[in-house]
């Protein structure tokens, strides 16, 4: 029953990225994302979009290293933005007051401009 | 039977149980119990979205912290329904062999506080509580047992 994360780096522009998973974001899959995260914030891309779109099922240890990369993205003067979660998520993303520093949005498009700048 | 002719002392046969290991993503195989029944009493999506999200943080929560010694967590889903007016409800019990803990020592975490601190984990409680109706929570020196309802 492997529910294995995969993430995958979209670039759009010089200062963002996105990263689409796919799978479960459990201690494994927060792992992953934190690996491809920390190399863009290496690389000094710190405004970056989780698209959630093919995520269905996040458990708190997951969420608690979303929660190390959001810590590193703002000591950075970075932003971090959550786009196409499912309702459940979204809701558990309330709960943890994770929305308090992290944006959710339905879909990329307004993130990828909230990210640039161009919207508040 | 039809789910709004749930008697209201549900007969045995709407429970099931299963007893799953100590083992990386076996709260997965949990979640497909949540899901078949809570399609089965007609409860809508989102709601059984959130209860495979409590199942799948009380089974992580007995893996990470009750040292089970039989290596083991067992669950019981259970469909009933109550006279009161709530009616129709999906109610998991899940129950370990651990160590146990206090609940009433429990610290809920805060984000502002994990954001600055190393200590980041300790959500599932809070998750359980905030995601099901009713929350249950009976620790000792011989396990833990969470039994958390979720009405339809």
């Amino acid at each position: 029953m492997s529910e294995t994360l995969r993430v995958v780096v979209d670039r759009p522009d010089a200062a963002v990225a996105v990263l689409r998973t796919d799978g479960y974001i459990n201690n494994t899959g927060g792992e992953e994302i934190a690996k491809e995260a920390y190399a863009l914030l290496s690389g000094g891309v710190n405004r970056l979009l989780l698209d959630l779109e093919k995520t269905k099922i996040v458990n708190s240890i997951g969420i608690s290293i979303l929660i190390e990369i959001l810590e590193k993205l703002l000591d950075q003067g970075g932003k971090l933005a959550f786009c196409r979660l499912t309702p459940t998520i979204e809701k558990t993303f309330q709960i943890m007051g994770l929305a308090q520093y992290a944006r959710i949005f339905p879909a990329p498009e307004p993130a990828l401009a909230w990210l640039r700048g161009e919207s508040e | 039977l039809k789910s709004e002719e749930l008697p209201a002392a549900m007969p045995e046969s709407r429970e099931v149980h299963l007893t799953i290991p100590v083992a990386p993503e076996m709260e997965i195989a949990a979640t497909a119990q949540v899901a078949a029944l809570g399609e089965w009493m007609e409860m809508g999506r989102d709601k059984i979205d959130e209860v495979k999200m409590a199942v799948v943080e009380a089974c992580i929560n007995a893996f990470e912290h009750s040292a089970t010694p039989d290596r083991k967590v067992a669950l019981a889903f259970r469909i009933g329904s109550e006279d009161a007016g709530r009616g129709a409800y999906l109610e998991v019990d899940v129950t370990d062999a651990g160590h146990g803990f206090d609940p009433t020592r429990l610290r809920t975490p805060e984000i502002a506080t994990a954001l600055k601190s190393s200590r980041k984990r300790g959500w599932g409680i809070k998750i359980i509580q905030s995601l099901m109706d009713d929350v249950r929570i009976e620790s000792g020196a011989h396990g833990t047992r969470i039994v958390m309802r979720k009405y339809r």
